[in-house]
C-alpha cells in the first residue's frame, strides 16, 4: 500500500497560483523523504522540480515544507511525517516561488549580506602569524558556526511573515557569531546596527527558528546571547532593551532597592518606551480604554511574600555584573 | 486533587478576570489551590535577554517553594508555564548545571530544588488528570452551537523538547476540550501562530498585525470567539484590538476568551462571575444564546 504524497506545483510561466497534485508512493523501508521526492521524479513526473545535493544534511538544499514546517528532505524519515498514510510537501515559506518545491532564495541572501557576515580584524594591529583563539573563546561561536543556510529558519519565522525587513533568523545568528568572535574588531557597530528596528529586538521569541533548525545552530538561542550583551554592554537606548531593564526593576529592584519580585505593569511599559513624552502618549489610548474597563493593573504594586529572598538573588546578580564590568 | 497555583503576573494585574475563572472552574470541579503567594514571575522569557542563570535560578526558587508544600504546581498562563517548563527541562537534563543553580539558590536562600515537582497548566490538569469524561460529568451548561477558534500560543507549543504537548505540530488539546464542554472548535492556520504580544514595545505594527492575522483567520473560520490559554496572547487581541482593526481598516469585534474562562462558563458561570465587562471586546453578543 502506497503513501499519498500531497505535492505543491507551480510553474510561474504557466500557474496563478500553486495547487496540490497528488501522487502515490510505495516507501521502501527506511526511506527519506528526498528519497521518496525522487521517487515521484524518477518513475512518475519528470516535470516535478527540487532541490537537491548532497542527502546528507550538510548542504541545505532541499529544505521544504513538510506538513505545515520546514524541515530537510534528507535529514527527514518519510515514515516520521506520514500520518494517516498522507503527507503534504510544499516550498519554504516567507520566500518567493520560482517552480514547484524551488524558491527564490534572494532575500535571505540579502538579509544576510546586511550583518556583514564576515570578519573585520584590527588593520592597526601588526601580527606575525595567525590570529588564534583559545578554545573557550571558540567555544562561544561554535553554535553559529553550524548554521548550513538551508532557510528552514527563514521560512517559518513568524515575524518575517509580516515584515520582509526583518533581520530573521539566520542573520541574526549569524551576526551572534562575528559579534562573539574575539577576533572582530567591529563588536560595538555591530551591536548598534543590531539594536536598530527591524534587528534583534523585533524578534518574538515564538521559538519557530530553533524548533526548525536541523543543525545546532538554533537561531533563537543566539538572538538571546545578542540581547544579553547588547543589554549589559550598555546598548539600552531603545525600547527592546529597556523592556529587559524594566522587568529586572520590577521584579528585583533598581539598584539594590524595591522590586516587588512581579511585574509592575503600569511601571514596565512606561519604562520601556523610555519615559518620554511620546512614548507615553502613544500608550494613553490603550491605558484610557483600560481603566474605564476596569482592566487597569492595581496603581499599588503587588508584592510577593518572602520578598527579601528574590531582592537577595536581584542584588547578587548586580554584584556579578558589575564584577565583569571590571 | 490539590495543586499548587502559581498565578504569574497578569492574573493578578490587566488579566483579573482570568483569576476569577479559574477560581470559579477549580471549585466547580473539586480541585483544590493553595496559592503561591511568595513565587515570584517567571521571567516571561524577558529575563533571559538579560540573564539565562538569574532567570533559571528564579524558577528554580518557585519550584521549591512548591515542593516544600508537596504540591505540583498548576500555572494560568500559557507563557509562565512554557518558561518554567524550559528552566525545568535545561535543570533536569543537565546535572552538573541544576547543581550550580543550586549552589546559588541555596546561598541566596537556604532553598534547593530537588527535581520532584510537576508544572502543569490548567487545561493540561484538566485533560490529563481530571479527565475529559469526569469533565463531562460536571457540564451543566452545554455550548452548544459556540464556534470556538483555539489559540496556542508559542510557550506552550515550542521548544518541543519542553513542551508537553505530544506532537506539538499538530496539536489538538484545546480542540478536545472544547468538544468536551459541548463548544464546536474551528480550524485555522494561525492557531500555532504567534500573536506578537512579546515585540508591542519594540514594534507595535509588526506585533498588531500577527494578532490581526490571528483574529481575521479565525473569523474566516467562522469563529464566535477565541479561546487562549495564555493571557498575554489575551492581552494583545483583546486589549489592541480598536488599533488592530485600525490598522487592516475592518470591524473585528471578536471576543477572546481565557481558557479558564470557556470552562467557567460550562460550569455554570454567569457572565458577570467571568467578569466579561472587563474585556475590551465584550464577549455578551457572541455568549447571548448559551447564557439565554
Amino acid at each position: 500500500m502506497g503513501a499519498k504524497f500531497f505535492v505543491s506545483r507551480y510553474n510561474s510561466e504557466v500557474d496563478a497560483k500553486a495547487h496540490l497534485q497528488e501522487f502515490t508512493v510505495v516507501v521502501p523501508k527506511g526511506a527519506t523523504l528526498l528519497d521518496c521526492l525522487n521517487i515521484i521524479k524518477w518513475e512518475q513526473d519528470g516535470t516535478f522540480s527540487f532541490r537537491m545535493s548532497c542527502r546528507s544534511a550538510i548542504c541545505g538544499s532541499c529544505a521544504v515544507r513538510v506538513n505545515g514546517h520546514a524541515r530537510l528532505a534528507c535529514k527527514t524519515q518519510a515514515a516520521d511525517v506520514i500520518v494517516d498514510g498522507e503527507v503534504t510537501i510544499e516550498p519554504l515559506g516567507n520566500l518567493p516561488v520560482i517552480r514547484d518545491l524551488i524558491v527564490d532564495l534572494e532575500p535571505f541572501w540579502e538579509s544576510l549580506e546586511r550583518v556583514k557576515p564576515w570578519l573585520v580584524p584590527d588593520e592597526t594591529k601588526k601580527f606575525d602569524r595567525e590570529r588564534l583563539q583559545s578554545h573557550h573563546d571558540q567555544l562561544k561561536i561554535d553554535a553559529a558556526s553550524t548554521c548550513i543556510m538551508c532557510g528552514s529558519c527563514y521560512s517559518d519565522c513568524n515575524v518575517l511573515n509580516v515584515d520582509k525587513m526583518f533581520l530573521g533568523p539566520a542573520s541574526l545568528a549569524k551576526a551572534q557569531r562575528f559579534v562573539f568572535d574575539t577576533r572582530d574588531s567591529e563588536k560595538e557597530a555591530r551591536l548598534d546596527f543590531l539594536s536598530q528596528v527591524n534587528g534583534m529586538w523585533d524578534c518574538t521569541h515564538c521559538a519557530e527558528c530553533s524548533t526548525r533548525c536541523p543543525t545546532e545552530a538554533k537561531p533563537l538561542e543566539r538572538i538571546i546571547e545578542l540581547r544579553q550583551e547588547a543589554v549589559n554592554s550598555g546598548f539600552t537606548n531603545n525600547n527592546g532593551a529597556r523592556h529587559v531593564l524594566g522587568f529586572r526593576e520590577s521584579i528585583g529592584g533598581f539598584k539594590g532597592k524595591g522590586g516587588g519580585g512581579m511585574l509592575n505593569e503600569n511601571y514596565l511599559p512606561l519604562r520601556s518606551v523610555g519615559l518620554s513624552l511620546g512614548g507615553m502618549l502613544s500608550l494613553l489610548p490603550v491605558g484610557i480604554r483600560m481603566i474605564m474597563r476596569g482592566k487597569n493593573p492595581p496603581m499599588i504594586p503587588h508584592i510577593i511574600d518572602k520578598i527579601g529572598e528574590v531582592r537577595k538573588m536581584f542584588r547578587r546578580f548586580d554584584e556579578y555584573r558589575k564584577e565583569g564590568e571590571k | 486533587m490539590r495543586y499548587a497555583l502559581f498565578t504569574g503576573c497578569v492574573a493578578k494585574g490587566a488579566g483579573r478576570e482570568l483569576m476569577n475563572a479559574t477560581i470559579f472552574s477549580a471549585d466547580r470541579l473539586g480541585i483544590q489551590l493553595n496559592e503561591m503567594k511568595d513565587a515570584s514571575c517567571c521571567g516571561a522569557g524577558v529575563m533571559d535577554d538579560d540573564n539565562h542563570f538569574l532567570a533559571d535560578t528564579l524558577n528554580a526558587r518557585t519550584f521549591s517553594l512548591a515542593e516544600e508544600q508537596g504540591l505540583d504546581i498548576m500555572t494560568i498562563c500559557g507563557t509562565c508555564q512554557g518558561v518554567m517548563r524550559t528552566a525545568q527541562t535545561k535543570m533536569d537534563n543537565n546535572p552538573k548545571y541544576k547543581e550550580k543553580v543550586n549552589a546559588q539558590l541555596k546561598a541566596d536562600t537556604g532553598r534547593v530544588y530537588a527535581g520532584k515537582v510537576k508544572v502543569k497548566h490548567f487545561y493540561q490538569i484538566v485533560n490529563d488528570e481530571y479527565g475529559l469524561d469526569n469533565l463531562k460529568l460536571r457540564v451543566t451548561r452545554k455550548l452548544s452551537g459556540l464556534k470556538v477558534a483555539p489559540f496556542y500560543g508559542c510557550y506552550v507549543l515550542r521548544p518541543h523538547e519542553s513542551s508537553d504537548v505530544k506532537v506539538a505540530d499538530k496539536p489538538d488539546y484545546l480542540e478536545k476540550l472544547i468538544s468536551a464542554v459541548g463548544g464546536t472548535a474551528v480550524d485555522y492556520p494561525e492557531k500555532q501562530k504567534c500573536c506578537g504580544f512579546p515585540i508591542l514595545m519594540a514594534n507595535k505594527s509588526n506585533s498588531l498585525q500577527l494578532s490581526g492575522n490571528a483574529i481575521v483567520g479565525a473569523i474566516k473560520a467562522g469563529a464566535d470567539c477565541i479561546v487562549t490559554p495564555c493571557p498575554l496572547c489575551h492581552l494583545n487581541m483583546d486589549s489592541y484590538q480598536p488599533e488592530i482593526e485600525g490598522m487592516i481598516g475592518e470591524k473585528l469585534n471578536l471576543p477572546i476568551l481565557h481558557y479558564p474562562q470557556l470552562l467557567a462558563l460550562a460550569l455554570g458561570a454567569s457572565l458577570d462571575d467571568i467578569k466579561a465587562n472587563t474585556h475590551i471586546v465584550r464577549p455578551n453578543n457572541a455568549l447571548k444564546e448559551i447564557t439565554a
